[in-house]
């Protein structure tokens, strides 16, 4: 076993996780679960019926004043300015090389308050990040990533599994939507139409403290629906099924928006932001590396960091993330490849001595089957 | 976890089973098989072949990784069980299920069985993954 030298941390489920024989391991510095009962029956709930995740490592910021706005204006990639109070939007920092900081979820909460979701993996990295770059604004930011504990529901029956839970029906929110609520003796609750999963769902941001006893009424339910509670081995295969990027992945500090397949998130109108002048530079020389999806044509699964070369076994490009996908029960990947290759070229995977042949595809892997 | 105090077992997780004719069976331990996750396929191209203790004689994928699979101790790589082979129409998922029993992965032929003496025992195995 590693020796972690830095002690982990650990959400406020941790117990519960183990107490349900969880397979823990570290992740971004948590020791969180990976599976329960198994990663494709896990995955294959939140397809069918409904996951149960703890996403209570990600980081929570918020933003707040005059100058909100502007500032996130300035550090991310999308358009606040289009982003009305009770939405949320899907956005990335960039730094001034057009490498990507992180990608995030911004919601707005008031007109001059913001709530900035972030990896796990870069929390430090982001509030120092945002720190740095707040002094011209009059904004205030605070790190509320211990105080929140996040718990995503998600899957075709998400809602039916929330409703029993609150006791009475609602209206099933718009994606990106979001609103406060009370559950139970618990509250503030913000219910998001988000998630990671492409399986539809909510995410429920809660007090750090009110974590196990939402997690145990929702578990409670979770039966009559089928549900599962579901780790990040599960979380990691739904994403990748559809083709979102995993940051550490797909995207890096030396990874860009454009080459991850993320130019929709970028509103060069909206004024001058971070990067904005090398991310211009690269959309007008063109980018080096395309991220590009792919079926593996064996039983042998390419993984992270794997080359892929072409058939004279010259490195053309890297395999960003790969796994067997539970629904397709047949090996995907993601990598980065030139964009120049022609869509016909033959392409492997090489794994030690061996190589294994690929098949480019497009997004997502998941079409809505999964048996 | 699993720790069959008959067995021997190797620093990268497997157990072998030595029979009575001086063959043995090798499989991967409980903790393996629960580190790895659900295993979906098993490669093993090494059958009629010699290798040396820790050479590896083949690979398991599971659903979130692929680990390479070694050699307990020097011997012929003798038969593949066909039960986890997916080629012979047999379920990878029984190592999951049942690591020391139908989730065995190859049969040798031991020719250096003065190497079984540096395997570790139970005991050192459990404190190893403890």
């Amino acid at each position: 076993m590693k020796e972690e030298t830095i002690p982990l941390k650990k959400t406020p489920l941790v117990e519960i996780h183990e107490a349900l024989g969880a397979k823990m391991a570290a992740f971004a510095g948590y020791w969180m679960p990976i599976y329960y009962s198994g990663i494709q029956s896990e995955h294959k709930a939140v397809r069918n019926a409904a996951g149960i995740f703890d996403c209570s490592h990600m980081g929570e910021f918020v933003v707040s004043g005059p100058q909100a706005e502007d500032f996130l204006q300035y550090v991310t990639l999308n358009d606040v300015a289009k982003l009305q109070p009770g939405k949320a939007q899907y956005t990335l920092m960039a730094n001034h090389r057009g490498g990507t900081v992180d990608d995030l979820l911004l919601y707005r909460l008031e007109d001059d308050r913001y709530l900035l979701v972030v990896n796990a993996s870069n929390i430090q990295k982001d509030w120092q990040w945002l720190q740095q770059h707040s002094s011209p604004f009059e904004v205030e930011l605070e790190d509320v990533s211990d105080q929140i504990a996040l718990i995503a529901v998600q899957g075709p029956r998400a809602h039916q599994l929330l409703e029993a839970l609150l006791g009475n029906s609602f209206e099933p929110l718009r994606p990106f939507h979001f609103v406060q609520a009370k559950i139970g003796h618990i509250e503030p609750v913000t219910i998001s139409a988000t998630g990671y999963t492409g399986s539809g769902g909510y995410e429920l941001y809660i007090p750090a403290r009110d974590a196990p006893s939402l997690w145990n009424a929702l578990l409670d339910k979770a039966h009559a629906f089928n549900a599962l509670p579901a780790g990040l081995g599960a979380r990691d295969t739904l994403r990748l099924e559809m083709g979102y990027c995993l940051y550490g992945h797909e995207l890096t500090d030396e990874i860009s928006a454009l080459e991850a397949g993320l130019s929709w998130v970028i509103k060069w109108k909206k004024g001058d932001f971070i990067g904005k002048e090398a991310l211009l530079q690269q959309r007008k020389q063109g980018i080096k590396q395309k991220l590009s999806a792919f079926y593996a044509l064996t039983r042998r699964v390419p993984r992270a960091d794997y080359s892929i070369v072409d058939v004279d076994g010259a490195t053309v490009g890297w395999i960003s993330s790969g796994t067997l996908s539970p629904c397709l029960q047949r090996p995907i990947a993601l990598g980065f490849i030139p964009p120049s290759t022609p869509e016909g070229q033959e392409l492997y995977f090489q794994a030690g001595s061996k190589r294994f042949p690929l098949q480019q595809t497009k997004l997502p892997f998941y079409k809505g089957d999964c048996p | 976890m699993q720790i069959p105090q008959e067995l021997k077992y190797t620093k990268n997780h497997e157990w072998i089973k030595v029979l009575d004719d001086g063959q043995a069976i090798v499989g991967i331990t409980d903790f393996a098989q629960s580190e790895l996750g659900e295993i979906v396929y098993v490669e093993v191209e090494t059958v009629g072949e010699e290798l040396n203790k820790d050479e590896v004689f083949g690979l398991v994928e599971a659903v979130k990784t692929t680990s390479d699979l070694y050699m307990p101790v020097s011997g012929k790589v003798l038969e593949l069980n066909s039960a986890i082979d997916e080629n012979e129409g047999g379920n990878p998922g029984l190592i999951n299920e049942d690591p020391y029993g139908k989730g065995w992965i190859i049969k040798i032929a031991i020719t250096h069985p003065e190497e079984l003496e540096e395997l570790l025992s139970a005991d050192e195995y459990k404190a190893l993954i403890e």
